[in-house]
């Protein structure tokens, strides 16, 4: 396969190309560009911030490491010295971060490069990609269908073919529910696995960056690279990330949870089979099915919107109009100021989750919202640590439905905010989560399942993620046998 | 509605944003809708919860030295709307003042 196909290669079989010469640093991040971009770029919009010069000067210091070579999509809300960051909103519009954020400068010194910064809903609030300011991005496998958010753009990049991996940050769900849109593997790992620093702060006991990528090797490998205690992130830990290498050990002997209460109904009957393939492949492969029920979405969902909006509300209070980006130009005090760069600066979703943050904050409804929630996210840590006590990890749907069509939830926050009801826990609880694809429907659109697992669970979720990947046969499970990356071809 | 017109004004000042007055029902009932979505937490029992406090256990305290990272004033105020000799700069806060 020559140079200009590179871009059908894992990230891992990428940089490996690239360390013994085959393929130049160069070669590997215009591939993408000129092949799989080239064709469906205009039409998905999964790039928000781009510049050749910038992927070029990138390539150039790119040639060793464990990721030598490898073009990395990264979320408009990571900070990034080459590109803008903006987190999609018009009040960052054109700012440039002074430095890059931990996560990657660690992608870099692995040898990394930044081919462009994703697209996703303003400051990472929506589960669609359609709360930005550039406009939507759209579903690769079906323009008229949304990706997913928050993280869409980098979700579809991968999907389509621009970069073999991407970052995103998963707050409520905005990695694990994207990549099962796009049919991609996502990762959200255990809290203060990853370091935050330099990710613009959403919902900070919530938000941890995430990984995309087309298999579990390439997931098991940038988690390897970044993840790690950070003396600029105090909420990381100090103690060593769990050890991931054993990705491709398959799953006998692993239990895992079948809480099937969940899917009784709202469900569609497309993700159940989608689980219960995923189940049939993990059996196959040795891993043991235990029954039970868990607790019901819909309480995370309520704790989940009364503490993420109270930390955005105080989070984006920095944006003022002072420091950063946009300013209202005609105001004559700084009260205005604030007020009119806000209310210009600010899109219909993020003012809304101001307003509710503010509203569960405020004098006399502390009590009766916050605190409530905070009780009930101890409530639900436990639930999560009990279900743990059965079971290596759970398998449940990632989202309750396939890929929604642009426009239908726009104008229902409650009926978007419940597209996160099988993700939002494992924010709640720190716990890591591993949204894996499982084939395709019959229209053609992806299907996948979620993993959830106990704090630093990765390795499990890794292997029972390449043990779904390959189908559960065990002769498969090694590292050699990386299919290489097609679109379908009945699209 | 949890949320009514005088409460929304009152929030968005403190928030401060302005909702217009075209779109106040509208955000008023979105709020609201979440807010009674909210009210199924009154089911679940929390007895012996205490609030969450989320930091975990082994999380490190750098030494209080300045970091090889830090930022000197010309570059964090660069990005700003306004800003001069490495000073962020505001329309008056204090009016007639008296040198």
């Amino acid at each position: 396969m020559s140079a200009r196909e590179s871009w059908r290669y894992s990230a891992a079989r990428l940089s490996n190309e690239v360390r013994r010469g085959a393929v130049t640093a160069m070669e590997a991040v215009e591939s993408g560009w000129e092949g799989p971009a080239r064709e469906w770029e205009a039409r998905v919009h999964a790039v928000a911030h781009h510049d050749a010069a910038a992927r070029a000067a990138g390539s150039r210091a790119a040639v060793k490491g464990p990721l030598a070579g490898v073009p990395v999509l990264v979320k408009d809300n990571l900070c990034t010295t080459d590109y803008p960051t903006t987190c999609a909103s018009r009040i960052l519009a054109g700012w440039r971060s002074p430095y890059d954020a931990t996560v990657i400068e660690r992608l870099r010194r692995a040898g990394a490069v930044v081919t462009g910064k994703g697209n996703m809903d303003e400051f990472a609030m929506g589960s669609s990609t359609e709360f930005s300011c550039y406009g939507p991005t759209r579903n690769p496998y079906d323009l008229t269908r949304v990706p997913g958010g928050s993280s869409g753009g980098p979700a579809a990049a991968v999907a389509y073919g621009l970069c073999p991996v991407a970052l995103g940050s998963d707050t409520g769900g905005s990695v694990r529910q994207p990549a099962a849109f796009c049919g991609v593997f996502g990762l959200k790992p255990t809290y203060g696995r990853l370091s935050r620093y330099g990710l613009v702060a959403f919902g900070s006991s919530l938000d941890q960056v995430g990984i995309f990528a087309r298999h579990a090797g390439d997931v098991a490998l940038l988690f390897e690279t970044l993840g790690g205690a950070d003396p600029c992130d105090a909420t990381t830990r100090r103690t060593a990330a769990p050890d991931v290498s054993g990705w491709d050990r398959g799953v006998a002997g692993l239990t895992f949870g079948w809480p099937a209460n969940l899917w009784a109904e709202g469900v569609e009957r497309e993700i159940i089979e989608g689980l219960e393939d995923a189940a049939a492949r993990l059996e196959r492969a040795g891993a043991r099915r235990v029954t039970f029920d868990f607790m019901p979405g819909e309480f995370a969902v309520a704790t989940y919107y009364l503490v993420a909006t109270a930390e955005a509300s105080s989070n984006l209070a920095r944006f003022d109009g002072v420091r950063y980006g946009f300013r209202h130009d005609d105001s004559s005090d700084l009260r205005a100021l604030y007020t009119r760069t806000r209310t210009g600066g600010f899109g219909p979703e993020v003012k809304r989750r101001i307003l509710l943050g503010t509203y569960v904050l405020s004098a006399g409804y502390y009590d009766a919202y916050y605190l409530t929630a905070q009780r009930a996210r101890t409530r639900i840590r436990r639930e999560y640590d009990q279900a743990f006590e059965k079971c290596d990890f759970m398998l449940l749907p990632a989202a309750p439905t396939l890929p929604f069509r642009l426009g239908e939830k726009t104008e229902d926050p409650l009926a978007m905010y419940l597209s996160d009801i099988f993700t939002i826990g494992a924010n709640l609880a720190g716990t890591p989560g591993l949204t894996v694809p499982v084939g395709m429907t019959p229209e053609g659109l992806p299907r996948a399942v979620q993993l959830l697992g106990r704090e630093d669970g990765e390795p499990e979720l890794l292997r029972a993620g390449r043990a779904i990947e390959v189908g559960g046969e065990p002769a498969r499970l090694g590292r050699e046998t990386e299919r290489e990356f097609a679109w379908p071809s009945k699209r | 509605m949890a949320i009514h017109r005088e409460e929304l004004i009152r929030i968005a000042e403190l928030a401060r944003l302005e909702v217009p007055e075209e779109d106040r029902d509208a955000m008023c009932r979105q709020l609201s809708e979440v807010l009674e979505f909210a009210e199924s937490l009154r089911r679940l029992d929390l007895e012996g919860c205490e609030p969450s406090v989320f930091a975990p256990a082994d999380s490190p305290l750098r030494d209080d030295r300045p970091d090889a990272r830090r930022l000197d004033a010309a570059r964090a105020t660069a990005g700003a709307p306004e800003s001069e000799d490495g000073f962020f700069l505001v329309p008056p806060i204090v009016e007639n003042l008296e040198p």
